[in-house]
């Protein structure tokens, strides 16, 4: 929060007379914020210059200059006509894989995170602490831990290769990171607002339903963006626990680029690699101010 | 008829530690009781158990005639207004006084109809649609008492709810309290730890320390009457003078000897019959402490004290004396012409005296 009140305190400083030293710090301050965003879109802008030229003009001209003449044949064969292996469909029916995967698996997370934190935070049971200790735990488990025992218990359940079994992965692995941001929410929301309403005559899931949950847009957008981001762009559970046909958009995306035998189509890699991150990015796009507001909501009283 | 409220024997513990301690407390319909005591004492964990919000170890509560002691909260035609408001962030004034009644399923048109009688009752009628967020505190405190009042329980319990407010609006809200108690002739149950609130509000007082009841009673009971030094100390601004004091038996009857700082001791004629032990500390209001010939009584004496310190206040002037090794506070007339080392005539007035015993705190008279 203190930073992020630093850059807020920043036009007020412009608007008072500056001394030189102050402009020579704020240009320098610029130029560096400048030279890391060069940095980071660089790769962006190569990306999407690579995937707008035609072969020819690949093998000719330079990595970094501007396509001579625009064509959006690669991104076609990237959406639609692309080889993974033997089929040819391009990425299109694997991103309907992801879609069906991925917003199951982030809401049901996300509502079973408000869940738990809602309990762990105002419903002061013995062990509370214990067991989100325990979640927390779960955060810092490395995926590749979980891949035997989680590929084990799927078979047992009979998703193994399935999206549902998918879901059923992520779920797992994502509740203990969304118990934890909404957990950290509601604590800092006084426990007389449950008393409240335990007075007024509401129950659990009543004052759940209508109290906590109107309350935590910021950190549902929060945790929405947080467990898509993870979701979207896994490719570890992806490659592990699916077959062909519910294989998400990442294991397709490296099938095309690695399993393409004669000349690599770096417009069309390119252009796979584009879609495949546009989700999360358009994700960003439209929730990234709620995103800021969401993470330093818990430290603001209001 | 049954009181409305009946706390027997109640003890609550968190693991080892006692809470509270064989609480016995018992009020009639239209009482205004306070539970009064310095923070940590178990008033606001005594309300909880009340309403329901915190299990009980040990004891038995009875609401209306009902026990009441395992019933949840919903259940014990309560309302609670609490310190902090505890207003529902999301939803408009007019939502959150309804959402008790919505809860519990009744209609729509009774809904609106009590709404808009406690909204006139509060003079919240232009507020109904704002978000709490939007009121500023003396508002939210009114909001806070609506959601109680469209209740109309047995039983109204308050939690501190003026503490948030400034000094200036707490004196009001607190009449309004008061003339909301006596419209509706509600049962009231409020917390405070503020004394002043307590004598001027309560119809009945519990006077707490460390879980215990330290003294029930009327304000004027508690007040001229103190159960023990906390008591005597607690209630009361300035506080009770307590000055130690040595009794003498003589041929008039019970002699009372205050030592000064210079010159021989103090000697006041006890106006009691009853025997005393040989120490004691002697308590007396700085209100019954005056300039001499100021009022008359039988048990009105004269002394003179050297004036310390002069206080004035406006309406009175408090004058400090040092007396039995202690701070001793006189209350005199704003004109007082009582300067600060010169010597003073005083007059004590003994009818509302109390003794306690100085080692175990108790009262002796």
């Amino acid at each position: 929060m203190s930073d992020f009140s630093a850059f807020s305190a920043a036009p007020r400083a412009v608007a008072a007379p500056a001394r030189p030293g102050q402009i020579a710090l704020r240009w320098l301050l610029f130029s560096l914020l400048g030279l890391f965003a060069l940095f980071y879109l660089l790769p962006l802008f190569v990306m999407l210059t690579t995937s707008l030229k035609s072969l020819e003009e690949i093998r000719s001209g330079s990595l970094v200059s501007l396509p001579r003449e625009v064509t959006f044949e690669a991104w076609r064969t990237a959406w639609s006509g692309a080889c993974t292996g033997i089929q040819c469909e391009g990425l299109r029916p694997y991103f309907w894989n992801s879609v069906l995967l991925a917003v199951p698996a982030v809401l049901i997370s996300t509502f079973l995170g408000a869940a738990n934190g809602y309990i762990i935070a105002q419903w002061h049971f013995r062990g509370a602490n214990l067991i989100f200790s325990a979640m927390l735990f779960g955060c810092f488990i490395p995926f590749q831990v979980v891949l035997l025992p989680m590929a084990r218990m799927l078979g047992w359940m009979g998703l193994a290769g399935t999206i549902p079994g998918l879901i059923f992965a992520h779920v797992i692995y994502g509740i203990g990171f969304t118990t934890l941001f909404f957990r950290n929410f509601y604590v800092t929301i006084p426990s007389d607002l449950v008393k409240a309403a335990k007075v007024d005559g509401a129950g659990f899931f009543r004052i759940f339903w209508s109290i906590f949950l109107p309350l935590s847009l910021p950190i549902i957008v929060v945790t929405v963006i947080w467990q898509f981001t993870q979701i979207w762009n896994d490719f570890l559970f992806g490659v592990s626990f699916s077959q062909a046909g519910t294989q998400p958009v990442t294991v397709a995306l490296n099938n095309i680029v690695n399993s393409t035998t004669g000349v690599k189509e770096y417009n069309v890699d390119m252009a796979a690699a584009i879609i495949a991150g546009l989700p999360t990015l358009l994700v960003y796009v439209v929730a990234g101010k709620y995103f800021i507001r969401g993470l330093t909501a818990g430290s603001v009283k209001g | 008829m049954p009181p409305i409220l009946d706390i027997r024997n109640l003890n609550k513990n968190y693991g080892a530690v006692e809470i509270l301690k064989e609480v016995n407390v018992s009020i009639d319909q239209g009482d205004f009781l306070v539970l009064v005591g310095p923070s940590g004492c178990g008033k606001s964990t005594l309300l909880n158990c009340i309403a329901g919000l915190e299990p009980i170890s040990g004891g038995s509560i009875s609401i209306g005639g009902r026990d009441m002691t395992r019933v949840s909260p919903r259940d014990r035609d309560i309302a609670m207004v609490f310190q902090s408001y505890a207003l529902y962030p999301t939803m408009t004034v007019a939502k959150n006084i309804t959402f008790g009644m919505k809860v519990r399923g009744v209609d729509a048109a009774t809904q609106t109809r009590k709404l808009d009688e406690v909204a006139r009752q509060l003079q919240i009628e232009p507020l109904l649609n704002r978000r709490p967020g939007q009121l500023s505190g003396g508002q939210r405190q009114r909001v806070a008492m609506g959601r109680a009042l469209v209740r109309d329980p047995k039983l109204f319990l308050f939690d501190e709810p003026l503490s948030n407010l400034d000094a200036k609006l707490r004196v009001s809200m607190r009449s309004e309290i008061k003339k909301l108690h006596q419209n509706l002739g509600a049962t009231m149950v409020y917390v405070t730890h503020d004394q002043i609130e307590a004598m001027t509000l309560a119809t009945k007082i519990v006077v707490m320390k460390g879980g215990e009841v330290q003294q029930i009673g009327t304000p004027a009971e508690i007040y001229n009457h103190p159960a023990n030094l906390f008591v005597a100390d607690f209630m009361g601004s300035p506080a009770m003078n307590l000055i130690p004091a040595r009794t003498q038996r003589s041929g008039q009857g019970l002699q009372i000897e205050i030592t000064r700082p210079e010159g021989a001791p103090m000697v006041l004629q006890s106006p009691l019959a009853q025997d005393l032990p040989e120490n004691v500390i002697l308590g007396l209001r700085p209100e019954d402490i005056i300039e001499a010939g100021a009022r008359n009584g039988p048990a009105v004496q004269a002394a003179q004290c050297r004036v310390d310190l002069v206080e004035p206040a406006g309406a009175d002037t408090y004058v400090v004396s040092e007396l039995g090794g202690k701070q001793v506070t006189a209350r005199l007339h704003a004109e007082t012409k009582a300067q600060p080392g010169a010597m003073l005539d005083l007059a004590f007035d003994l009818a509302k005296v109390s003794f306690f015993a100085p080692d175990s705190g108790e009262r002796l008279n």
